[in-house]
């Protein structure tokens, strides 16, 4: 039960770790690597929700759900690794709308509404 | 295109901060409820319908069973989820440059680990009927046999001409939906696998899903269009 509780509980930790770190970092690369732990963080819960006790074998249906989330994460990864090797090779100022995927994690960014999306009132 | 104003560090700072103590308070809220939820008794589970079953999957390991028989259908489309990715990757020109051709003693482990990994990959394939492993564990070890290859200087990744990776990227969907299909004339419907044939059944299909896996993760890896 406690063993259960601290693989459930540090895989909510990690999503919001992930969550935190995918709204509040502009480079491309490490959105990506938030979005990741994001799904880490899910697949800990789900893993942690099979336990059925020590008695019983664990359930089955979660564990095969998260081998496929694993595929999936990683399939949707590579597209989006390779999008953005294409982007850096796109000259800056051709690029519509310009986003900050160097390597400055502080530069700022245009980006669509969002918690941070007031760039134009500031 | 009009130019953005930078955000004021100091207003950048409090904004999150601001965002992390939301989160922290999302997190305190998604920690209760999940003990809360382990803490009471989670009633009937698919589990039991799962393993009751298990005799007539064709496979004794459970999450195979889940994978490839009850929930067939999930597995097809996350070939297919995929094959999807691939084509996108394809579809954004062609690889960057091959590394330069490694060393003698790279070359000399290559030399050995990349069977292993075969090995490994074909072992894993196959004990996944009644143990953890499975078609995406002996895939995932041949993408890294290719990985291993790409960057030790070959430029393809050990993989064959792009026409030949067409087919074995294909061969995991094909092999499946044909299966699926053969199904419904026999009896059942689409992707029932009868119990007698079951286990030849997911063995084949597993094999053409561990080729076509490899492939596709180690061509991922390449990232365009293969070199010719």
């Amino acid at each position: 039960m406690t063993a259960q509780f601290l693989y459930g509980g540090a895989g909510m930790i990690l999503f919001v770790l992930g969550v935190w770190s995918f709204l509040v970092h502009d480079p491309l690369l490490r959105k990506l690597i938030a979005l990741n732990i994001m799904g880490a963080g899910v697949f800990h819960v789900l893993i942690a929700i099979a336990y059925r006790g020590d008695a019983l074998a664990p359930d089955p249906v979660p564990h095969a759900l998260v081998l496929t989330g694993i595929v999936v994460a990683v399939s949707a990864t590579a597209l989006a690794l390779a999008l953005g090797a294409r982007l850096d090779e796109t000259p800056a100022d051709e690029r519509q709308p310009p986003t900050a995927n160097g390597r400055a994690p502080d530069e700022p960014a245009t980006r669509p509404a969002g918690p941070r999306g007031d760039n134009d009132a500031a | 295109m009009k130019a953005h104003t930078p955000i004021d560090p100091d207003r950048r700072r409090d904004l999150s901060m601001l965002l992390g103590i939301l989160l922290a308070a999302i997190g305190g809220l998604l920690l209760w409820v999940f003990s809360a939820a382990v803490a009471t008794d989670p009633g009937p589970r698919l589990a039991d319908l799962a393993l009751a079953n298990m005799q007539r999957s064709g496979v004794s390991n459970p999450v195979t069973s889940v994978l490839l028989n009850y929930r067939a259908y999930d597995t097809l489309l996350e070939l297919a989820v995929l094959l999807t990715a691939l084509i996108g990757i394809w579809s954004l020109g062609s690889a960057s440059a091959p590394f330069q051709s490694a060393g003698a003693v790279l070359r000399g482990m290559v030399a050995w680990v990349v069977p292993l990994l075969i090995l490994a990959g074909g072992y894993m394939l196959w004990v996944g009927g009644h143990a953890p492993g499975g078609a995406f564990q002996a895939g995932a070890l041949l993408g890294a046999a290719g990985v291993i290859m790409r960057l030790a200087g070959d430029a393809s990744a050990g993989l064959p001409s792009e026409i030949g990776q067409r087919w074995l990227a294909v061969a995991g969907v094909a092999v499946f939906a044909l299966i699926g299909l053969a199904l419904i004339p026999i009896g059942g419907g689409f992707l029932t696998l009868p119990p007698s044939l079951a286990k030849w059944l997911i063995l084949s299909i597993e094999t053409m899903a561990t080729i076509a896996i490899g492939t596709t993760l180690a061509a991922a890896y390449v990232g365009g269009r293969p070199p010719r």
